[in-house]
């Protein structure tokens, strides 16, 4: 996503042509990339080598770094697309429209990823990839919900039309999220072992306290990453298409 | 003196999916004008009309009509125009008199004057009780025509209002148009029928490429040289 | 407004007893699920008088999007959503007209449907209260939801394979819901029944609410 020249990032909220710009990344996101770079290098160096193995889950502790940070990462891109929505209700604006979008992209995304490590951690601990605990059914459920969201964003129509849709589905969709995890909790909760899947182990101690927190650290970090260049992509689009349009205008006006 | 006009368009550009229809549109009406836009296939002028209306967003330039402005309230302009489109606007399974009885109630009008609105529009007794889709076409044009009549909009934007009728629907359209003004009403249509739009009109304007090409006034309009003839389209 | 909006609920459900597409197919359908699930399950191996309550949800479910679909269909035809757009009705008294012919074609499909199981799968329905109160709080929350995202589909353009998709993973908490508290009314679960049917009325509040105020943005962009 970066090429060689250096280049101003794309301030958000100006509504002028970005003739000069043509990467997404700027000094500030290559700052920050290069610290969640360094993050993930010391995750994987205490998350597999340095903390040890924990009393009950034995290695398996290890996923569990990545997969309460990759499920978090999923709720707060929800919780952005769903203000981003009543925002972009409210006040109209491209940018609101753009983050919503973008930042429900990398909820699905996330949600795919702790699906994903959570049936390797069903495979390791229970032998089987699926299990109907709370956690991963509610999971897989929302993610279910917003892949309707970027299908509907998918469906050709006109800019206006496609970000009224797509908010009032982004702010249902969120509504929906507490619903879903009481009914799934009432109902797998009774019948299931407690899994480990949900907050930080608080037995957790020493180490493992510390790397779990770090994952947590580093994972936002890699969210809010991909959100400012996913956004940033999804504006350098529109500006495209907006010049498309003068161009559209100008030959409509040289057909009388 | 009613000094606003009814319609007043400064450069207005609406968008149909990515494609520009209205590229810039500079356009007044005057209160108890009846305005006849003429262009080409594929000018804007349903668009045209349909932005009137608040159903189509304008992406820069401003619009105001009846004093509102399009964009910020589409809603308040909505309810006090009346539309004639190409489409029937009429639930096809429902009969000709419920449907008016839905329409009429729903924008608060009397259910009398949607029957009295069928009375002019020379629908007979008969087909009240049929169904929309049983029809013939100049039927339910002159159905979707009377339930524009009895919501006595302020301003009538008529797309081709002539269109499929016969010879006494389309005189019958002709003095209904002038009962209108007379109340007080504007009137906006788009026609191809130039000989007989132009008796009935006070001015028209061309549409041409997404943009006003030329205005003429008066019965003399068909006289001046058409700017389009000739022209690709 | 509730006269507009009664004013809509009466032309919807004189256009469906016109057009009898509720009647003639979505009955039959939710009737054929019962047939085919009886043929998935065979009768013998008693499962479908244990699984009656889930069953009868899903074939609900299902239904239900056959008729948003069908609801919002018919505005679809002859630029009549734009008449409605310029109609001067109040998009949340034309929602709430659509959600009460929603849950009225839901009752009845509901009440058939419940015969129809009766009958086949020799279920026996106990806990009358529990029943009526779970299935009404149940068709409160789907028509709600169902007609937020039925207008979805009409402003997208008709994209009618888009409304399973949005809506069901929506209700997966009601079917959840009202699957167990019909196991509790049955008598085939233990536990107190009605923290779920509060969950459904929730679930109904929410959705109805939200339902009726973004229904205007929905209705007013072009």
């Amino acid at each position: 996503m970066t090429i060689q020249q250096p280049v101003e990032p794309v301030p958000p909220t100006s509504g002028g042509r970005v003739a000069a710009s043509t990467s997404t990344s700027s000094r500030g996101t290559r700052i920050l990339g290069f610290a969640v770079l360094a993050g993930l290098v010391a995750l994987v160096i205490f998350g597999v080598f340095i903390s040890p193995p924990d009393a009950e889950l034995g290695e398996t502790i290890r996923i569990l770094y990545m997969h309460v940070p990759t499920v978090s990462a999923a709720y707060v891109a929800f919780v952005v697309t769903a203000i981003a929505s009543g925002m972009y209700l409210w006040r109209r604006s491209e940018f609101w429209d753009l983050l919503g979008a973008s930042s429900a992209e990398l909820g699905v995304l996330f949600f795919a990823l702790t699906i994903f490590n959570g049936m390797m951690w069903g495979k390791i601990t229970w032998g089987v990839f699926w299990r109907w605990e709370p956690r991963l059914t509610t999971t897989t459920v929302l993610f279910l919900t917003y892949l309707g969201y970027l299908a509907v964003r998918q469906v050709p129509s006109n800019v206006r039309t496609r970000g009224t849709v797509s908010a009032v589905i982004g702010i249902l969709a969120v509504v929906n999220i507490p619903i879903t995890h009481k009914a799934v909790d009432w109902w797998r909760g009774l019948h299931q072992e407690k899994t480990i899947f949900g907050t930080v182990d608080p037995d957790m101690r020493g180490t493992q306290l510390f790397t779990a927190y770090l994952a947590l650290v580093v994972f936002l970090g890699l969210f809010v990453w991909l959100l400012i260049h996913r956004f940033r992509l999804a504006w350098l689009t529109e500006r495209a298409e907006d010049r498309g349009l003068d161009t559209a205008i100008a030959e409509r006006r040289a057909e009388a | 003196m009613e000094t606003t006009p009814v319609v007043r368009l400064r450069d207005a550009v609406a968008v149909v999916g990515r494609f520009p229809a209205l590229a810039g549109v500079d356009l007044d009406v005057d209160a108890g004008e009846i305005v006849l836009v003429r262009g080409p296939n594929g000018a804007g002028k349903t668009t045209l009309l349909r932005m009137c209306a608040g159903l189509v967003p304008i992406v820069s330039g401003s619009a105001e009509v009846l004093g509102v402005d399009v964009v910020a309230s589409p809603a308040a302009v909505r309810r006090r125009v009346g539309l004639l489109g190409h489409a029937t606007f009429l639930y096809a399974d429902l009969t000709v008199e419920e449907n008016l009885a839905f329409w009429t109630r729903a924008a608060g009008a009397r259910r009398a004057d949607g029957r009295a609105a069928l009375d002019r529009l020379g629908v007979p007794e008969r087909v009240h009780g049929l169904a929309v889709r049983s029809l013939s076409t100049g039927q339910r044009r002159r159905v979707s025509f009377a339930a524009m009549v009895a919501r006595r909009p302020e301003l009538w934007l008529l797309d081709e209002p002539h269109a499929g009728l016969d010879a006494s629907g389309r005189d019958i359209v002709d003095s209904l148009i002038g009962d209108a003004v007379a109340a007080g009403a504007t009137v906006m249509f788009a026609s191809h029928e130039l000989d007989r739009a132009e008796d009935v009109a006070h001015r028209s304007v061309t549409l041409a490429g997404g943009v006003i090409a030329g205005t003429a006034t008066g019965p003399d309009a068909s006289d001046r040289p058409d700017p389009i003839e000739g022209a690709a389209g | 407004m509730i006269r507009d909006a009664a004013l809509v609920a009466g032309k919807d459900l004189r256009l469906e007893w016109r057009s009898r597409v509720g009647i003639g197919q979505v009955l039959p359908f939710a009737v054929l699920c019962v047939l085919l699930f009886a043929f998935a399950l065979d009768p013998d191996r008693n499962i479908l008088e244990r699984a009656t309550a889930g069953l009868f949800w899903m074939i609900v479910l299902f239904a239900a999007v056959l008729t948003v679909q069908r609801t919002f269909a018919v505005e679809g035809d002859d630029g009549v959503l734009d008449a409605l757009r310029l109609s001067g009705l109040s998009p949340a008294s034309i929602y709430l007209g659509k959600v009460a012919a929603l849950i009225a074609q839901l009752v009845v499909l509901e009440v058939v449907l419940a015969v129809a199981m009766a009958v086949l799968y020799d279920t026996t329905f106990r806990g009358w209260l529990l029943v009526a109160g779970i299935a009404g709080l149940a068709t409160l929350g789907i028509a709600g939801a169902g007609a937020s995202y039925g207008v979805v589909g009409l402003r997208l353009g008709g994209a009618e394979t888009l409304l399973p998709l949005l809506l069901l993973p929506l209700l997966a908490p009601v079917l959840i819901a009202a699957t167990r508290g019909f196991d509790i009314a049955f008598g085939r679960a233990a536990g107190p029944g009605w923290p779920w049917a509060a969950l459904l009325g929730i679930f109904a509040v929410v959705y109805l609410g939200l339902g009726a105020i973004l229904f205007r943005p929905l209705m007013e962009d072009a």
